[in-house]
Formats: structure tokens, C-alpha cells, sequence
């Protein structure tokens, strides 16, 4: 099954499943959505509840809030995240701060997908990744699902948690296949990392479109005898310390891969964190690859030297063992 | 810029026959006629003085207790604007959603929160209708489906189409009435909201408070269009100018416009009106003339409706200062409430960030319990 494919089985179970859910955003319904996710839904669940919306997205995603706030489950999605900021309003100011300045009274269950990340050459305005920002906001719940089993069950919990949960698909990973679980084999859990490769020489912390890159360097590494723990933070926010810290005690180093910039970004507060909580199990100064401080370029061979690759994030764990790459 | 107070508006008489001034642009014919009604039901006439009377008190006391510095952040008073919210709210049905903005007492009290909730929370006590975590700009009542006390100028028009689009998948046969200044006309949220609350036919009743300025920025100085009707109307909305300074003539097109809205979609309600006191606390008026301000004040609402009364003989004087009174006692019983509530304990700084789950809450209501 691909991604993509997966995505959609979870809107279909979900949309089957409760009348309250329905899909609302650009090109959802007649185009069968851009990344092609909802292709076919429009017909079987007709214009109500797949629900094609004008170029708005401060006010489609503040109508979202609404809907919930009226009892529907919206499932709303953004085209791509560099959109989003345009509804950052609703979503920060009102999505995630409605609970606590209600004290209380009106928790807003929205589900908002977009689509992120650079790769396809398609230049400096849609090649964002903005999670980062979102996993700062309290009030959120940030997923990055970067397998398509997480594709297929992160909906789910996600729908049936009380408050706003934003779902980040790298738009790189739509076309991935792999093989995964049947329905009550599905992993639904939101709140944890998973050690998706065991290692015990370094840890590689990533998520998102960054996973298969770090899979690539870590099996790059073992042939150079380097044994890499891969972790997948798969929740941005909040952050699953334990796991990460585990394996940073088991591993002594740690790399954070993120294709957002360095600076003020999600690396960063993971960086902090192991400093703050692993500092005295580390044996090498903790490490980072993340995208290039420059907007990204259209022409192909600066995209791909501005983009975290698994090559760079072997030379970096290489430098941090004290190897010349 | 509208500096005198002469209206160009289309006051009354909405209860009596079919709309005039109805569908854009809404400019209608330069009636000033406030009062343009028969004899109103006495008590109900009473009830919209006392209403306006209550939120009149209230709110000077707030004034007041700024001043002693009870009250802390901001403050918007909606001092000169109560017959707007008086005449509205009092049109609405219980099933119906309310959205308002940061000078949202009045509205949030005619509703049916609680004046000592409502104090409490501008005190920050947790005995406030937001436990005292939102404070004067966002009241909130699950129970009066108000939905706040949103401050971001304009926020509320997309949430309050969301809330209509709710209702509509639903079934149910409730309306949400969305207030906001004119300045929010500015934002992108109105334009996108007009758009989709027409498009999808949303039982939405936009009710546009205009007093002229947006903080201390004129209308005139702001907009290119200042006929806010024509800009509402270019979305294929159905508009109408109100005198807002007028409460009846308000009751009778929010009325009119929540059947509207109830049986065939959206509607704008241009409301004007005039705030008497400054943007908030902090402002020092630079920008208005005095002799402005005082023009208005003599179209003042809770006066020029108690006239009128007494001039068709549903108010005596004693009656008047009854009505005073018992507002009054009111607040008196607001303030002791506030007063005598009790500080958040620091230790549950974080809940309410997130919903808790089954058995998080069943842990915090036993910890609650624990002595």
C-alpha cells in the first residue's frame, strides 16, 4: 500500500465511521485533492462532507474551529504547510488557546493535514517545513507520520482526541509503499517516538521525510561499522523525552535530522533536551543536519546540497566518532 | 469622516411591515425618525431600559475599579453602544450561538452569564466564567453558547461560520449571531467569512458594531469604501443599515434578520453607534474632538429611550430610578462576589491547556478531593 493509499483508507474509515467527520479544503472534492489523497471521495460521500472550499484559508480553517466548537469532527486540510501560515491566526490564537482562555469549556477537536517539505524542485515558496513552529504552540498536538502505517492509523486517534492534532505528510513520502498491518494490528498510538532501527553507537533522532534519508545513512553506516539507532519522533509535540532519552544512554551520541533550518528550530529543542536530561551519558558533543540557512533553490543540485541527504548525515556521524569521513 | 452625528441610517419601523433598505447596497432614504414605532409592550420596553441600565452600571464600576486597580489588562467598555447588544441579544433564542469581540460585557451579561461571573473574571478569580483565565476580553459561558470574547479583530466571523456550518450539517434550527466593529471590515477573515457564509447559505447574522473608529483610526481614514453595506453586499449578502443608538429599532431588524437568516442564510446588520469612552484604558483620545463625542452623547441611548417612555407614558420618573437601583444592587452583589472569590491555586498553572483524558481526569478529581 502506498501513503497515499493510506491516507485515504484512513479518511474513508473514518468519514464510515462517524457522520460528525467530514473533509474540508482546496481541491478535496472535484480535483480529488492535490497529493491526489481523496481521490474518489467526493463520490462516495458526496459535496456535504467532501467539501471543496475557495482559496481561504483563514477562513476555512477558522470555520473548521467553528465546526467543532458546533460538534462536527472536521478533518481540514491545508494545501501545503507554506499556506498555513496564512491561517496561523485560527490556528494559534484560537485553536490552541480556546481551552485554557475558556478555562475549560470549549476544547476545539479539529484535525488539520497539510502537506510539507522540499524535494521536488519546486522552490523557495513551497518547500517549507514549519512544524517546528506548530510543535511550539501549547494547546497543539503535532503529528509527522513517516511510514504508511502511520499514514493509515495516526487519523483515528487523532480524530478522537479532544483537542486541535495537525498532521504533517512530506509530500516526498506519497508515493512510498510498504507493507502494513491490518486494522486492529495498527499501531494508534499519538503520544510516542519509535526506535524504528536498533543501534548502539550513536542515536539519529528525525521524523517526517527525514526517515528514510537517516534509514539510508544508518545502513550506510553498519557497512562502515557504525551501529546506528534510528529513532522516529513521529509526535512533534509532545515530545516523547523517554524514548530518545533511552536510547541516548544506550548510545553515548546522539544526530538530530530535520529538514527545517538550524536555527531556532525543533533540533534544537530536542538538542536541549538530551542536553538537559542526558548530559553526563553523552561522550561526543550532540550533532545536527538540518536544511541550509537559505531559502531552497529551485535548480536542482543546490536543492539537493541545501536538503538534509544521507550521505551528510553519515559524514556527521562519522566526524562524531572521531572518523574522517 | 462621519463626525457629526446626523444619521444616514434607516432607524425603525422594521416590526411593522417588509424591510426597506433591504439588499445591497442597502443605502435607504435619510429617515431619522428613532422612535419610528407604535406604543411598545410596557414591560418589555422596561426590560430593554433595565438591560441597558445593568450593563451601564456595570461597566462604570469596572471603570472604577481600574482605577483601584482590581481590574488589570485591558478594558473595553462598551460605554454608548448598549442598545446594540440590548436590542440584539434579547432577539435571539436560547439554541442560537453568540461570537463577540473584546468589549463583549454587555453582551456576554444579556445572555445570561452572571454579573458576579463576569466580575470575577475581569478580578481573575477563579469564580469567573473563564476560571480567570481570560479575563475582560474573553468571557466565555458553555451553557449561554457564548462562544466569547475573541480578540483578534475579525477572528470571530470565520469561527462563527464554522459554528453555522455546524449547525446546518446537524439539522438544528439555531443561528449564530457574530458582533464585530467595522475595523474588523479591514481583515481578510471578514471578506473570506462573507464568501463562505453565502456560498454554503450559513445561518450566520453578522452584526457589525460601527462606532466609527477602529481603535483611533477612522473609518474614513481606513477604508475606501465607508458604505460598509456595499462591501457586504458585493458577496451577494443581504444588508441593512440599523440606528443602532436606537434600541428598539435594533430589537426589530435582529428580529427580522434571525428569521431571515434561520429560513434562507446569512445577513448583515450595519449598527451604528458611538463609543462614549475611550478605545480602553489606555488611550488618551487624540484622535476625536470632544465636541464630537459630546454630539453623540446627546443621542445617548439609555436617555433618549427613557424619554421616549415618558413621553408615551410606560416610565415615571420613580420608575426610572427603581430600575437604576436594582441595577445597581446588582453590581453591589457582582463586586461582593468578585471580592470574595479565591485565587487559582499557582499548582494548576498548566490544566486547561489540554483536554484531559478519562483517566487523567479522574486523577485530578481525586487529587481535587484529597484534603
Amino acid at each position: 500500500m502506498s501513503y497515499r493509499e493510506a491516507l485515504r483508507e484512513a479518511l474513508r474509515e473514518a468519514l464510515q465511521a462517524d457522520p460528525r467527520v467530514f473533509l474540508m479544503g482546496e481541491d478535496v472534492g472535484r480535483y480529488g485533492g492535490t497529493y491526489a489523497v481523496s481521490k474518489g471521495l467526493l463520490e462516495e460521500f458526496g459535496p456535504e462532507r467532501i467539501r471543496d472550499t475557495p482559496l481561504s484559508e483563514l477562513g476555512f480553517v477558522g470555520a473548521g474551529i467553528g465546526a467543532a466548537l458546533g460538534g462536527m469532527r472536521p478533518i481540514v486540510e491545508v494545501m501545503t504547510v507554506n499556506f498555513s501560515l496564512l491561517a496561523l491566526d485560527p490556528i494559534v490564537n484560537t485553536a490552541a488557546m480556546l481551552r485554557h482562555m475558556s478555562g475549560g469549556q470549549f476544547s476545539v477537536p479539529l484535525v488539520i493535514r497539510m502537506a510539507t517539505g522540499a524535494g521536488r524542485q519546486v522552490a523557495a515558496q513551497h518547500s517549507n517545513s514549519f512544524e517546528g513552529w506548530y510543535a511550539h504552540v501549547p494547546g497543539l498536538r503535532v503529528l509527522s507520520p513517516a511510514t504508511v502505517e502511520d499514514a493509515r492509523a495516526m487519523l483515528a486517534p487523532a480524530l478522537a482526541d479532544a483537542d486541535p492534532v495537525l498532521i504533517f505528510e512530506h509530500a516526498q513520502l506519497y508515493n512510498m509503499e510498504q507493507e502494513v498491518p491490518d486494522g486492529a494490528a495498527l499501531a494508534a498510538d499519538i503520544s510516542s517516538a519509535r526506535v524504528r532501527r536498533a543501534g548502539s553507537d550513536v542515536s539519529l533522532v528525525t521524523h517526517g521525510g527525514s526517515l528514510p534519508k537517516t534509514m539510508q545513512a544508518a545502513e550506510a553506516l553498519a557497512g562502515l561499522g557504525i551501529s546506528a539507532e534510528v529513532i522516529d519522533l513521529r509526535v512533534l509535540r509532545p515530545l516523547d523525552d523517554d524514548t530518545v532519552m533511552a536510547s541516548v544512554r544506550k548510545c553515548h551520541r546522539a544526530v538530530v535530522v530535520d529538514e527545517a533550518w538550524r536555527s531556532g528550530s525543533l533540533a534544537a529543542e530536542v538538542m536541549a533536551r538530551i542536553g538537559e536530561q542526558a548530559f553526563f551519558d553523552l561522550d561526543a558533543p550532540l550533532a545536527r543536519v538540518c536544511s541550509e540557512e537559505v531559502p531552497i533553490p529551485y535548480a536542482r543540485h543546490l536543492e539537493e546540497a541545501a536538503l538534509p541527504q544521507a550521505q551528510k548525515i553519515v559524514a556527521t556521524v562519522q566526524a562524531l566518532m572521531g572518523r574522517r569521513p | 469622516m462621519n463626525a457629526e452625528p446626523a444619521m444616514k441610517i434607516v432607524g425603525a419601523g422594521f416590526a411593522a411591515g417588509p424591510p426597506q433598505g433591504e439588499t445591497a447596497p442597502a443605502g435607504g432614504s435619510a429617515a431619522h425618525e428613532v422612535a419610528g414605532v407604535g406604543p411598545l409592550d410596557k414591560a418589555f420596553a422596561l426590560g430593554l431600559l433595565s438591560d441597558m441600565l445593568r450593563i451601564r452600571r456595570m461597566e462604570e464600576k469596572a471603570a472604577e475599579l481600574y482605577g483601584q486597580q482590581k481590574i488589570r489588562g485591558f478594558l473595553h467598555l462598551y460605554i454608548g453602544e448598549e442598545a446594540v447588544a440590548t436590542g440584539a441579544v434579547r432577539a435571539l433564542q436560547p439554541q442560537d450561538n453568540v461570537v463577540a469581540t473584546y468589549r463583549e460585557h454587555g453582551h456576554a451579561l444579556l445572555r445570561g452569564v452572571g454579573m458576579g461571573a463576569i466580575m470575577a473574571e475581569m478580578y481573575g478569580r477563579q469564580e469567573g466564567c473563564s476560571r480567570g483565565r481570560g479575563g475582560s476580553m474573553h468571557l466565555f459561558d458553555r451553557a449561554c453558547r457564548f462562544f466569547g470574547g475573541q480578540a483578534i479583530v475579525g477572528a470571530g466571523l470565520p469561527l462563527a461560520t464554522g459554528l453555522a456550518l455546524a449547525d446546518r450539517m446537524q439539522g438544528r434550527h439555531a443561528l449564530t449571531a457574530c458582533f464585530f466593529g467595522e475595523g474588523a471590515i479591514a481583515e481578510g477573515a471578514f471578506h473570506e467569512a462573507m464568501n463562505l457564509a453565502v456560498l454554503w447559505h450559513l445561518p450566520v447574522l453578522f452584526c457589525c458594531e460601527n462606532n466609527l473608529y477602529a481603535m483611533g483610526t477612522a473609518l474614513a481614514r481606513s477604508e475606501s469604501q465607508t458604505d460598509l453595506c456595499v462591501k457586504a453586499a458585493s458577496y451577494g449578502m443581504v444588508t441593512r443599515k440599523v440606528d443602532g443608538m436606537d434600541v428598539v429599532a435594533v430589537h426589530d431588524a435582529v428580529q427580522y434578520a434571525a428569521q431571515q437568516v434561520r429560513g434562507q442564510g446569512p445577513m448583515f446588520l450595519e449598527l451604528a453607534t458611538y463609543r462614549f469612552r475611550a478605545h480602553s484604558m489606555f488611550d488618551p483620545e487624540l484622535y476625536r474632538d470632544k465636541s464630537e463625542v459630546e454630539a453623540w452623547k446627546t443621542r445617548g441611548p439609555i436617555h433618549t429611550f427613557s424619554a421616549r417612555l415618558k413621553a408615551q407614558g410606560s416610565l415615571t420618573e420613580e420608575k426610572f430610578l427603581a430600575l437604576d437601583a436594582s441595577a445597581q444592587s446588582e453590581v453591589d452583589a457582582a463586586v461582593s462576589f468578585a471580592e470574595a472569590g479565591s485565587w487559582e491555586p499557582v499548582t494548576d498553572l498548566l490544566r486547561d491547556v489540554t483536554t484531559p483524558t478519562a483517566k487523567a481526569s479522574a486523577m485530578h478529581t481525586a487529587r481535587g478531593a484529597a484534603p
